[in-house]
């Protein structure tokens, strides 16, 4: 287990003061004008060193991203967006990290837009976290006064403004060319890459777009040093991790913990096990729902990290861990999260927004069992023409769930359909050969 | 007053506040990006209007940031938080998805629609009340929860659920957050991290 001292978030729940005072007490804002005297390339080898990998789902490398940044400033603004539209079913750490450690993501916007050459960071907040925004907002109007962040922050000679822009409602603007899309004042539907937004991003203009905890942790890492990140995890799999974990355990909580913890481990340390035990266990989604279900077998020994989840044909996403116990009809979970993203689908492609509806009422007639047997292949065949088939990844996360639920389920999916046809016998005939 | 007849009055206008709050969010994006400002300007738009959106007030938010009036239209019809339509006082919606579904949101909306009388999008005769089905709002480890307004009631049960539209039914504002006595997203049986206070039923539990 993770030991206290090498935990980033050490106000994680607000239990101390979560004002700029507080923050300080707990390290934030120390030393940041000497981590900006490294300078852009020393900062970003730093980075590099670390092996952070993106938080907010795809796991990309943080340091290499921001070296995609043009390296002199032309006429055309840097800027730095963070993603704090935090929506994937199953996720919540962003949520916490605005509330009780803003000073900590603040404290990383600065060096990060510093280190990317950005005088202005936009902190894009879902508009159902409205006190979250709030409370952001306090903490940028303390760092602001205290000469942390403004003209010449942190006596850096370097000028910095932050500010938050709050969303409406709309899971596709986690996205992040969605999101540069609704900064702009537009609906938020994803653009075609390239080009990519270190190019041509927000306005046009060289563009990094990070998530809240990647930008949150640059500070500790920075002040501890990159090879200290780097030192905790796996190879490839550095650092630790805000993990949330929902549904069946005995304590649903957010917790950080090390890359690549045991899965059991941290259901059994942290949230008081499964509720009736790690035998009653059905399933797991790892990475919040966009990832494909896994079931106990896998769940027995499966380590919590990026590889290793790609590996069992699923993925560490957000981290957002979804327990589901014996008592559960996984048909129906995963035929929720289908009408999920057709709901949220932009309705841009068009094998996103008619198949994400197809997929959707295929799965309410399996779960209500008015489907027949051999639809679940025809399924599998539709979740297959849009993934891969669309502009952005919502196409490939409406088919992942179901395409996991067939792999992994399947009898259940049938007996659904079995158990209805028995209902109503009258016409068994469609049935019969898998009856 | 019907939808029609507040669309066609025109007769919603920016307050003072309003306008000054509207000029604070423009104020944010460079010169010549006033487009920018368009989300946050609806939404000042709507709370001010008492929850919702009159076409003649997107217009408004349109000649203030520059836009043409079908781009606004747009985006508040893309964006789920504009309401289109008149809501009740307090606009109660429910999580329905996967967490809150596992941790019992089924028991949360029959609560809710037996204590309201009304199903999900209707508002209550007497305007008190709109229930309406969410998606995710990321407080996935506080399952199940619903938004009220501007705030989150989370951990919830039949119980508890009651408990808070009973008191917003008086007029009354109950405390907002974890209706089972934790603070935030902590283990509820204790701390597990970054303190002293160590779980109390782990292994029981965990084996049990």
């Amino acid at each position: 287990m993770l030991a206290d001292k090498d935990r980033i978030f050490t106000n994680i729940y607000g239990l101390k003061d979560t004002s700029l005072k507080g923050a300080k007490a707990n390290g934030v804002w120390d030393g940041v004008d000497k981590i900006l005297k490294k300078g852009r390339d020393g900062i970003i080898d730093e980075m590099k060193t670390s092996n952070l990998r993106g938080r907010g789902g795809a796991g990309f490398p943080t340091g290499m991203k921001w070296s995609f940044m043009p390296k002199e400033e032309s006429e055309r603004p840097h800027y730095l967006v963070i993603n704090a539209d935090e929506g994937e079913p199953g996720t919540c750490k962003d949520r916490e990290i605005l509330r009780n450690e803003a000073h900590r993501l603040i404290e990383g916007a600065l060096i990060a837009s510093f280190a990317m050459g950005a005088h202005v960071a936009y902190i894009y907040v879902r508009g159902e976290f409205l006190r979250e925004a709030q409370a952001l907002q306090l903490a940028i109007d303390e760092a602001y006064e205290a000469g942390l962040i403004g003209k010449n922050a942190c006596k850096s000679g370097w000028d910095f403004d932050c500010y938050v822009h709050l969303g409406a409602g709309a899971y596709i603007c986690g996205e992040e060319s969605a999101l540069i899309e609704s900064l702009e004042g537009k609906k938020g539907q994803p653009r075609m890459k390239p080009p990519f937004p270190a190019n041509c991003g927000l306005y046009g203009c060289p563009t990094t777009v990070n998530n809240v905890e990647s930008i949150a942790v640059v500070g500790e890492i920075l002040r501890r040093g990159g090879a200290w990140f780097a030192g905790l995890g796996r190879e490839n799999n550095c650092g630790t991790k805000l993990f949330c974990i929902s549904g069946h355990v005995n304590n649903p909580c957010t917790v950080e913990e090390e890359m690549g913890i045991p899965l059991k481990e941290l259901l059994e340390k942290h949230c008081g096990g499964v509720t009736g035990g790690w035998d009653n266990l059905l399933a797991v989604i790892p990475g919040g729902s966009s990832v494909p279900v896994m079931t106990k077998s896998t769940c027995d020994n499966v380590l919590m990290d990026f590889d290793s989840l790609k590996e069992v044909r699923s993925g560490l996403g957000t981290a957002a861990v979804i327990v589901m116990d014996k008592s559960t009809d996984i048909v129906r979970a995963i035929t929720r999260l289908s009408s999920f993203y057709m709901h949220e689908s932009c309705g841009q492609c068009t094998p996103c927004r008619e198949g994400t509806g197809w997929m959707s009422r295929m799965m309410h007639r399996i779960y209500e069992g008015t489907a027949s047997v051999d639809e679940i292949d025809l399924l599998e065949e539709v979740t297959r023409q849009v993934e891969g088939h669309t502009i952005c990844a919502l196409g490939d996360a409406a088919a992942w769930p179901i395409q996991g639920l067939i792999r992994s389920f399947r009898p259940e999916m049938e007996a659904k359909i079995l158990a209805q046809a028995g209902k109503s016998s009258a016409t068994p005939t469609e049935h019969d050969d898998a009856a | 007053m019907s939808t029609e007849n507040a669309n066609a009055a025109g007769d919603f206008a920016f307050t003072k506040e309003s306008a000054q709050l509207a000029k604070a969010e423009i104020a944010k994006y460079p010169k010549g990006r006033e487009a920018s400002a368009v989300m946050p300007i609806l939404m000042i738009a709507q709370r001010q209007n008492d929850g919702w959106l009159p076409q003649d007030a997107m217009e408004q938010v349109a000649d203030m940031v520059g836009l043409a009036p079908i781009r606004v239209y747009e985006v508040a019809s893309f964006y789920t938080m504009y309401n289109l339509q008149p809501v009740g006082k307090n606009h109660v919606q429910v999580c329905t998805n996967i967490a809150c579904m596992l941790k019992g949101s089924d028991e949360v909306v029959k609560v809710c629609k037996k204590r309201l009388g009304i199903k999900f999008g209707e508002t209550s005769t007497d305007g008190n009340f709109t229930l309406s089905e969410v998606e995710c709002l990321g407080a996935c480890v506080n399952a199940p929860m619903m938004q009220i307004n501007d705030d989150f009631y989370e951990d919830l049960d039949g119980k508890t659920t009651e408990a808070v539209l009973g008191a917003l039914a008086k007029g009354e504002t109950p405390a907002p957050g974890p209706q089972s006595g934790r603070k935030g997203c902590e283990p509820a049986d204790g701390l597990t991290t970054l303190g002293k206070s160590k779980p109390k039923t782990t292994s029981k539990k965990g084996k049990g």
